[in-house]
């Protein structure tokens, strides 16, 4: 009874822990509905053969990575290298989605421009941009209206998703991809998947 | 000199214009109108479109809508929005296809689920058990007032004395009956 006085300072250290743990979240980090469940399909153009489709069932059976990228994204320069690095070692194969190449760079207004004007314009970019900062991928597909972007839930470049043997999402980096979070998050999950299978 | 004499003759030839033509001002006035409608193929689509957009969140600039933000992102959810209900889905349909994709996030409203039974039924549950607890309080309070407010014997006897102004008062000279605290 004589602790009464004690109970509003009680409250008031409650209201600071949740307070403090909700300063500690990341607002940029929205959890994706789409962890395993299947990867949406989708067919999409190659940059190396544009004139050949690539559909995620080719990767059926193994784990990889599916790394959505564009030569205007900054924050892709800064995980470049970590994926180069990645593809060198040979762990798991990188696929990536070059996502609205030319309509997403602010710097083009791309409005009006023909398909074929703007896909020759993607293509020429990308493999510019890999040619100059080396290229990580088996192969990258371009999703030039950022539909399939959509489809997986992509909100801002780089994303990478993680995808099983049997076509599902199990999980998904937003951002760039540091060495850190390779050693002790992305590399972890691909090891326990393949052990999995 | 010659910019002033050419500025006065024109403006001289528009008030004659205006005054011969009467109500030429008021049709250009409606040309002007015309021109600043924005050009919408199915305005009824339209309004639906940023109608449901209101009530989707911009990832990008995460405390706008849609409907309001320029985030390329906004500008494609937008064009998906317009695309399906064209295609004759309804506004359930679409908000069902960004959840499925962006996840609750996406929604402004959050929809009412276990998940968030906290979060819609917090502030009522607040509400009533801050309401009950201060009935109960007062009542309480009433009771304990009632209780003290009650009267010994002797203390009516005295207050009676006190109030026929026979006894002495307690404050000046203290009795020997003492006064009960």
């Amino acid at each position: 009874m004589k602790a009464k006085f004690l109970v509003p300072l009680f409250l008031f250290l409650v209201l600071v822990g949740f307070l403090a743990f909700g300063l500690g979240l990341n607002p940029r980090e929205v959890p994706s509905p789409l962890i395993d469940k299947p990867a949406p399909a989708f067919s999409l153009a190659r940059l190396d053969q544009p004139e050949q489709r690539f559909s995620i069932d080719e990767m059926r059976g193994q784990v990889w990575l599916l790394n959505v990228w564009a030569s205007w994204c900054v924050a892709c320069r800064q995980e470049h290298p970590v994926l180069v690095d990645l593809a060198r070692r040979n762990l798991v194969p990188i696929v990536g989605l070059n996502y609205k190449e030319v309509r997403g760079d602010g710097a083009i207004d791309a409005r009006g421009m023909a398909l074929e004007v703007e896909t020759a314009q993607a293509i020429s970019r990308a493999r510019g941009w890999l040619k100059a900062h080396g290229d990580p991928y088996q192969l990258s597909v371009l999703d030039i209206d950022g539909r399939v972007g959509i489809d997986f839930g992509v909100y801002g470049v780089p994303e990478t998703f993680l995808i099983d043997r049997d076509g599902r999402i199990r999980y998904k980096h937003i951002g760039p991809v540091t060495p850190d979070n390779l050693q002790k998050v992305l590399l972890p999950k691909i090891e326990e998947l393949k052990r999995a299978g | 000199m010659r910019v002033k004499s050419v500025f006065a003759r024109r403006i001289g030839l528009s008030l004659l214009l205006s005054a011969v033509l009467g109500g030429g001002g008021v049709a250009f006035a409606d040309d002007a109108a015309q021109v600043a409608v924005p050009v919408v193929a199915n305005p009824e689509l339209e309004a639906e479109v940023m109608e449901l957009s209101h009530k989707l969140r911009c990832l990008v600039c995460q405390n706008q809508s849609i409907a309001e933000s320029n985030a390329p992102l906004a500008v494609d959810l937008r064009d998906q929005v317009r695309e399906q209900l064209e295609a004759g889905k309804s506004k359930d349909d679409v908000l069902e296809y960004l959840v499925e994709r962006y996840g609750d996030f996406v929604l402004y409203e959050p929809p009412f689920k276990t998940t968030t039974l906290l979060l819609w039924g917090g502030p009522a549950a607040l509400l009533v058990g801050g309401a009950g607890w201060l009935a109960f309080r007062l009542r309480r309070r009433q009771a304990e007032a009632a209780q003290q407010a009650r009267l010994t014997d002797a203390e009516r006897d005295r207050a009676r004395a006190l109030l026929a102004g026979a006894a002495p008062v307690a404050a000046d000279a203290p009795s020997a009956e003492e006064p009960r605290s």
